[in-house]
């Protein structure tokens, strides 16, 4: 598993790999903002955490497409339904890659990016938190989504139609936490039931992904 | 009487809705290698598949142990911006198996170790790909078309790699046009086209 791991993390830093990718997505994303709502601070802090929250959510649909359908493509994904290792357990583990290669940076840059949309003070340990609590979410989720388009030829539309339902809970819940932060309100309760969403994914999306992964493998 | 490591009696494969084969009987004992032969689309793959798991029979058995088929499609699954070197590792390391030097000698892989995948020809990504069985370390080898795009050197390469595989006590089940000079059976399964397609079983419903 570990080796697995250890190969798509290589892959993601080689070239074409796609790391980097969706920072550089946030990055453009919060920098557009500004340009197009207008540069008056209160209605940029009111918006920010809505627009962290969804740009996070689309750059991280912007890598999914790799997460699976490359070792679709050359034919190592069958090779992996083959070797000793359980198919719950390559999910879960390409589920985990790609979150650190897009969720984990995301949640480290994203407070950097929020001083360009002008969040007050108290929002920012609380982006983080939502961040790094929800983000896992958006890979297992992702990953679910990818399993379901595995076959098909060019599936990355059907696989954002897919998937952007799905990721509804999370962009309510965790642009949520930051806005009650901001408001003075308490934000530990959306916290909480983000957490209960990451940990219900984490739970079963692994099982569900495997099952139409061998589906779709058939 | 060798032992069998592998055993398909009376099985029935479909693909797309229609039938391929039926009836298909086969046994790979120790040491013992079968060569598919059939025209293009009599079902080689298919059967091959089904052996490896990917794909789940209408009717019929396929007995060996568990996990211990070796399989090797028509695509390779190298990764083109990993060197050759890091390619067999992770699958090593995925099997279970300690090191890949028995493997890069039986291939002749030593000088393209550290050339990423990408930069190397169709043979070479071949052997690369073939050089994989040995690290999986499983009894019985099932293989798609494993000669195409190699050379008569490979080829010879090869065929000893499979030798040595059955001597150690290994089986193998080769789809293959090419003769590669190993003493086995030969099975041709076009012997075994169905007669009658399904009937409205389709497992699709948008195509």
């Amino acid at each position: 598993m570990i080796g697995l791991l250890m190969r798509d993390l290589r892959l993601a830093v080689r070239a074409g790999g796609g790391f980097g990718l969706s920072l550089a997505f946030l990055l453009i994303v919060t920098v557009l903002v500004p340009f197009g709502v207008g540069p008056s601070g209160p209605t940029l802090a009111l918006i920010a955490p809505g627009i962290l929250w969804v740009g996070a959510l689309l750059s991280c649909l912007l890598s999914l497409d790799r997460v699976l359908a490359t070792d679709w493509e050359d034919g190592s994904l069958e090779l992996l339904a083959t070797s000793p290792l359980p198919l719950e357990a390559l999910v879960a583990v390409k589920a985990l890659a790609h979150w650190l290669t897009t969720g984990l940076p995301l949640t480290i840059a994203a407070p950097i990016l929020a001083v360009l949309l002008n969040l007050p003070g108290p929002g920012y340990p609380w982006l983080i938190a939502s961040l790094a609590v929800g983000t896992p979410a958006l890979s297992m989720i992702g990953t679910f989504g990818a399993a379901l388009t595995v076959g098909l030829k060019r599936g990355g539309l059907l696989l954002s139609l897919l998937v952007l339902p799905l990721y509804v809970p999370t962009l309510i819940f965790g642009a949520d936490t930051v806005r009650r932060a901001v408001e003075g309100l308490a934000p530990g309760t959306s916290l909480v039931l983000l957490a209960g969403i990451t940990a219900g994914s984490i739970a079963v999306l692994p099982f569900a992904a495997s099952a139409a992964l061998r589906v779709n493998l058939r | 009487m060798t032992t069998a490591l592998l055993e398909v009696t009376d099985l029935v494969c479909s693909r797309g809705g229609l039938t391929v084969f039926e009836g298909v009987h086969l046994t790979v004992g120790s040491g013992q290698v079968v060569v598919l032969r059939g025209p293009n689309g009599s079902g080689k793959t298919t059967l091959l598949r089904a052996i490896a798991g990917l794909q789940s029979p209408v009717r019929g058995q396929i007995k060996c142990e568990p996990e211990s088929i070796a399989y090797a499609a028509h695509i390779d699954g190298t990764k083109a911006t990993l060197t050759v070197a890091e390619n067999l590792q992770f699958w090593a390391a995925l099997f279970g198996a300690g090191s890949i030097d028995r493997a890069v000698e039986a291939f002749d892989l030593k000088e393209l170790l550290s050339r990423p995948a990408r930069t190397l020809s169709a043979g070479q990504k071949r052997r690369v790909g073939l050089a994989r069985l040995l690290v999986t370390d499983r009894p019985i080898w099932a293989l798609d078309e494993p000669t195409v795009s190699l050379d008569e050197a490979s080829v010879a390469l090869f065929a000893k790699a499979v030798e040595m595989h059955l001597a150690s006590g290994g089986g193998a089940i080769i789809a293959t046009h090419t003769d590669l000079g190993l003493q086995g059976e030969t099975l041709d399964i076009s012997q075994f086209r169905s007669s009658a397609s399904m009937g409205g079983a389709f497992d699709e419903a948008f195509t």
